[in-house]
């Protein structure tokens, strides 16, 4: 199935997540990453959620990765791929798989970021199928 | 056996019908109360402990407290979604043991059919305070697609197939149909699950659970008590819960935190995983319970496909009894909450009292495992282990 770019939601940036989205709206996909354990994280925090050390920082991300588990949202209108991608830098993100045929899709195949505008312009990251 | 347990449950009571559009949210939970009161021969003057969940309407036990006019001691309204009912069996024992409470009345009731909400593939309205919704809420979340990519990965990892997943339902129908009051009765055989509309894949429509109008009601005493009433004794042995969530985003969506709430029931109950004669699993979707029935030690890990094939969840023909009242796949899932049924149905077992066609013969010893929240997400097992009591 031809899977048509759904619009997702707004997502309602934080305090602490401010930056993340600003960044994204000059086309930059940031990553959490603690400088203690030296681990990056996901979904991105201030406190590391795997040695729980408040030493984090932003950094620029890859934005590639590959498909960890998908899903086909037939029962939704228009239907969407919902997702799992695991990124360059460690951490799995949930996420939508879009420009894409569902029938092609496959766990492991790789995967490069797009940002796809919310209903009010928030640039939120999806993925799409690195072109062979 | 000579281990001692604090708690038994002396009632339980399941609301008759899947459809209540006459009747509202406080009287089915006064109801399902009464219910339980009288199974146990109990009266309301008795319960001094009141555990309920977000479907009692109110804050917290306040509104449904009053409206059934109890003179309480001791409450708590533990919110883990589906699994809350089981966790709140245990935590009655712990405050009975504690005696902070004689008497525990455990509610469940919800009509989201009659009010429209009746949709599992909804999605979420979660608080945007949450620290996840951000990250989740703008890609669609529902119950639905999460399952379904823990399915995907399941059967990536260890070759499950869509025809095993199905045999969980053709399980759960095997048994409804005995049952009279179940949402769904009819008979489906593997061919009709998997040749039904693919919801999401790789779920069907017929790997999906019901969602119905209804609930239930347990009493939860000490010992001393349970033991001045009429009805059989089934007690509380052991019980175990958890949260399980992403890991910082290292995660593995195949394995359920039932994977450590079984194994400490189990020790606490000092019992083996193979002295389980009757199990109540939660089953959201087929996909939940496979991955339960692995994580709880029924079979390896990888191995619930070939667990549950060819009628291995059918009461008198396979290895394992589950879910004989039809489960939430076929029975009742009263306000996508099904915890509560899944006690239930194990009481009936221990007590005997199941429809004959699914009784378990000489059923003394139980396992409830209940699944609250997401299982690719976040979610919160419970486990308990209840026994007759000769």
């Amino acid at each position: 199935m031809k899977i048509a770019t759904r619009t997702p939601g707004d997502p309602e940036p934080m305090p602490d997540t401010q930056a993340f989205w600003d960044a994204a709206k000059d086309g930059k996909f940031l990553v959490r990453r603690c400088t203690a354990c030296g681990k990056a994280h996901w979904y991105p925090r201030d406190i590391c959620p795997l040695c729980h050390s408040t030493q984090t920082v932003w950094e620029q991300g890859s934005g590639q990765g590959s498909i960890y588990a998908f899903s086909v949202m037939r029962k939704a209108d228009p239907p969407f791929v919902m997702a799992y991608v695991t990124l360059a830098e460690g951490p799995t993100m949930m996420t939508n798989i879009v420009e894409c045929e569902s029938d092609d899709l496959a766990i492991g195949q790789a995967v490069e970021l797009v940002f796809v505008p919310s209903k009010n312009d928030w640039p939120v990251p999806c993925f799409r199928p690195v072109a062979p | 056996m000579t281990r001692t347990a604090h708690a038994y449950i002396a009632g339980a009571y399941e609301l008759p019908e899947r459809y209540y559009p006459d009747k509202t949210l406080a009287q089915l939970q006064g109801e399902a109360a009464l219910g339980a009161l009288a199974d146990a021969g109990l009266g309301i003057e008795d319960v001094d402990g009141f555990f309920c969940g977000p479907d009692a309407p109110g804050t917290g036990p306040l509104s449904i407290a009053d409206y059934l006019n109890l003179n309480l001691r001791h409450f708590d309204t533990t919110n883990t979604s589906g699994s809350s009912y089981t966790v709140h069996v245990a935590h009655a024992a712990q405050a009975i043991a504690a005696g902070k409470c004689n008497v525990a009345l455990i509610t469940l009731a919800g009509r989201p059919r009659a009010e429209g909400r009746a949709k599992g593939a909804l999605a979420r309205t979660d608080n945007p305070h949450q620290p996840d919704f951000q990250w989740e809420q703008p890609y669609g979340l529902a119950v639905l697609n999460v399952y379904a990519m823990a399915a995907r990965r399941h059967m990536y990892e260890y070759g499950t197939t869509a025809e095993q997943l199905a045999w969980v339902k053709v399980a759960a129908s095997h048994h409804a149909q005995h049952n009279p009051h179940a949402l769904l009765r009819e008979l489906v055989t593997v061919e009709e699950v998997v040749n039904s509309p693919l919801v999401c894949d790789p779920l069907h429509r017929l790997d999906c659970c019901v969602v119905t109008d209804g609930g239930g009601a347990l009493i939860v005493t000490r010992p001393e008590i349970a033991k001045s009433l009429k009805r059989p004794l089934v007690r509380l042995i052991g019980s175990a819960a958890t949260t399980q969530g992403q890991n910082g985003g290292y995660m593995d969506i195949t394995t359920s935190g039932a994977v450590r709430t079984g194994p400490a029931a189990l020790a606490e109950a000092e019992v083996a995983i193979g002295d389980i004669k009757y199990a109540s699993v939660y089953d959201s979707f087929t996909i939940t319970v496979l991955m339960q029935l692995e994580d709880l030690g029924f079979c390896a890990k990888g191995q619930g496909g070939a667990f549950v094939a060819d009628g291995g969840l059918i009461s008198g023909v396979g290895k394992l009894a589950v879910n004989t009242d039809g489960g939430g796949l076929c029975n009742n899932h009263p306000s996508n909450r099904g915890g509560m049924t899944k006690v239930i149905e194990a009481v009936r077992q221990l007590r005997g009292e199941a429809h004959p066609a699914v009784q378990v013969p000489g059923c003394d010893l139980a396992l409830v495992n209940a699944i609250g929240g997401q299982l690719a997400v976040r979610h919160a097992p419970a486990t308990l282990i209840l026994e007759r009591e000769a």
